[in-house]
């Protein structure tokens, strides 16, 4: 199948997980909720005891929370294309002269939206609250290509989890054991050196820390130290890992 | 005579089980073929494998002539599937359902959208158009589906247990829909665990047991090449049924084993049935007793599926 025809299937996929958001924007919620009652609670909540004034700690939290919600919005790709391959959707699919690969790359495609929303979503809430961003408008882009690159690195994993899960409450449960770790245990809600001694070991290394990091010196306008360049790495990484095991997954899955 | 479908010593297993062991079939073009098979037989399996999903370990398999494992897009370009579970996406519109194939097809857009409109009307479906497939009724989600599997008008239509789940209107539907379709032309493959279903659609059954076609013929001729002719008689008072057992003993020399509600035995080879019938009516009436029923009729379909597979359908 030539990239021309494969890239007008998964266009034509793509548009159909968005006619889905259109009929049921509750689907959304989980996505804009998530990242709104995170943001709350702990900039209310924990704000002052871990800044020691809230405003302080707003300016710090907010590009952390941005890629968790990212985490949880590529999960939501996990779900839908577990549910696709559950039901015989995809043998539909399948059984029409349809590229192998379009079904992947159109909800990939189509989930983007959520991703670019979690963000826009999480740095707006945090502008209403108080967030003063202080990088230039090429910073912000860049901070904004970073998150994204990442979500689509994640969504790779995602891509894994979906296509291996026999059932839906698996993606769920897997889905969990993957976020909280990589969120609670990074520098997103709290700076590493007031972690405790042996958890900055893993703090330090988890990608999440560096996406972290690198976004909050692009945004706050702060040099980036090295935290660019890991976030890259990791970004790259996990894209070489699991893009290819995925995709065998997925071809094992649908022969 | 044209073939549309073929295959020659099928084989695919799954780990250590067989779920076929060489199927042979031939389906001639323009007609109905009934795969009929208990649970397990292999019946999806040789749909899956004819309609490209599934890859067989051994054999052949062509459709329109074409290879389903060398020239697999082009004969996706020929087939429908409508497969076991309603294929349709529920968070989709019927309109919307239709027009996501039309577009996969790459037909312009004009011509995708006349082309849903055309089924939904086709398939009673226009009011409900616009309406999320959620929201339908299980007989509609299958006329969408069998809908969604006609956008590009395909020679072959496989449909893998169509009528499972239905109620029998839905059902019935269902079959004018497939009579209809052949009609036009089409060849429509169907696998089936109702015998009345073969026995209503089908020109031509195969039947599938343990990954092997143990018997390929029309509903008569396998009726007839199984089951034999049997002799029924039905007593008015169910007191007589000993002794009506008794009577149809002695003449056909086969007994009945314990009658419930009527005697049915079958004929002894090499009998004429009208005979038979002729002198059971004779002592019958001698002995007065009165019959709601008395005849002799070709073995029914689960008959013949007993007879075949030793499992009831």
């Amino acid at each position: 199948m030539n990239p021309v025809r494969a890239t007008r299937h998964a266009l034509v996929l793509a548009r159909r997980n968005l006619t889905k958001f259109r009929h049921t924007p509750d689907q959304l919620l989980d996505v804009l909720l998530m990242p709104v009652t995170f943001v709350l609670m702990f900039v209310f909540l924990f704000g002052n005891a871990v800044s020691g004034d809230w405003r302080d700690y707003l300016q710090y939290v907010i590009p952390g929370i941005a890629v968790q919600a990212l985490m949880f919005a590529t999960l939501g790709t996990a779900v839908s294309l577990n549910s696709d391959l559950r039901t015989g959707v995809f043998d539909r699919f399948r059984s029409l002269p349809v590229a192998r690969s379009a079904p992947l790359v159109g909800h990939i495609l189509g989930d983007s939206v959520k991703y670019v929303l979690s963000i826009v979503l999480v740095f707006g809430l945090g502008a209403a609250l108080g967030f003063r961003p202080h990088g230039t408008p090429r910073d912000l882009l860049l901070a904004f290509a970073l998150l994204l690159g990442f979500a689509f690195a994640m969504c790779w994993i995602a891509t894994l989890i979906g296509v291996l899960a026999r059932a839906a409450e698996v993606v769920q449960a897997l889905s969990l054991v993957l976020v909280f770790p990589f969120t609670f245990g990074s520098n997103v809600f709290v700076p590493t050196g007031k972690l405790p001694g042996w958890l900055q070991a893993w703090v330090r290394i988890n990608p999440v820390t560096q996406v972290s990091d690198a976004v909050r010196a692009f945004v706050l306008g702060r040099p980036p130290g090295g935290a660019v360049t890991a976030c890259l790495l990791w970004t790259a990484g996990i894209v070489v890992v699991f893009a290819p095991v995925a995709v065998a997954a997925y071809h094992r899955r649908s022969s | 005579m044209t073939v549309a479908v073929e295959c020659a010593g099928l084989v695919k297993r799954y780990g250590r089980t067989t779920a076929l062991a060489g199927v042979d079939l031939a389906v001639p073009a323009g007609t109905v073929w009934g795969l009929l098979g208990p649970n397990g037989a292999g019946k999806t399996s040789v749909v899956r494998i004819l309609a490209t999903l599934l890859h067989p370990d051994a054999g052949v398999a062509r459709v329109g002539g074409f290879d389903v494992t060398r020239d697999a897009g082009r004969v996706r370009g020929s087939i429908g599937l409508t497969g076991q579970f309603a294929a349709v996406d529920e968070a989709l519109t019927g309109y919307e359902n239709l027009l996501l194939v039309g577009r996969l097809l790459e037909l312009p857009g004009r011509r995708a959208r006349a082309r849903a409109d055309e089924l939904l009307a086709r398939f009673g479906l226009t009011e409900a158009a616009g309406r999320l497939v959620k929201t339908y009724s299980g007989g509609m989600r299958r006329r969408l589906d069998v809908a969604a599997s006609l956008v590009a008008a395909p020679a072959v239509l496989f449909l893998d247990e169509p009528t499972t789940g239905l109620d029998p209107r839905s059902r019935g539907e269902v079959w004018e829909l497939v009579r209809a379709l052949v009609r036009e032309g089409t060849t429509v493959l169907l696998t089936t665990q109702y015998l009345e279903e073969a026995d209503q659609l089908a020109q031509g059954i195969a039947v599938l047991d343990r990954g092997r076609v143990v018997r390929t013929g029309t509903p008569a001729e396998l009726k007839a090449a199984v089951g034999g002719q049997t002799l029924h008689v039905r007593p008015i008072d169910p007191g007589d049924l000993t002794e009506v057992d008794r009577i149809v003993g002695e003449i056909n020399a086969t007994p009945g084993t314990s009658p419930r509600e009527e005697v049915s035995v079958a004929l002894a080879p090499g009998t004429s049935a009208g005979t038979v019938l002729a002198e059971v009516a004779g002592r019958l009436a001698a002995a007065g007793i009165e019959v709601t029923e008395l005849g002799v009729r070709l073995a029914s379909l689960d008959e013949v599926f007993l007879a075949l597979t030793g499992e009831a359908a």
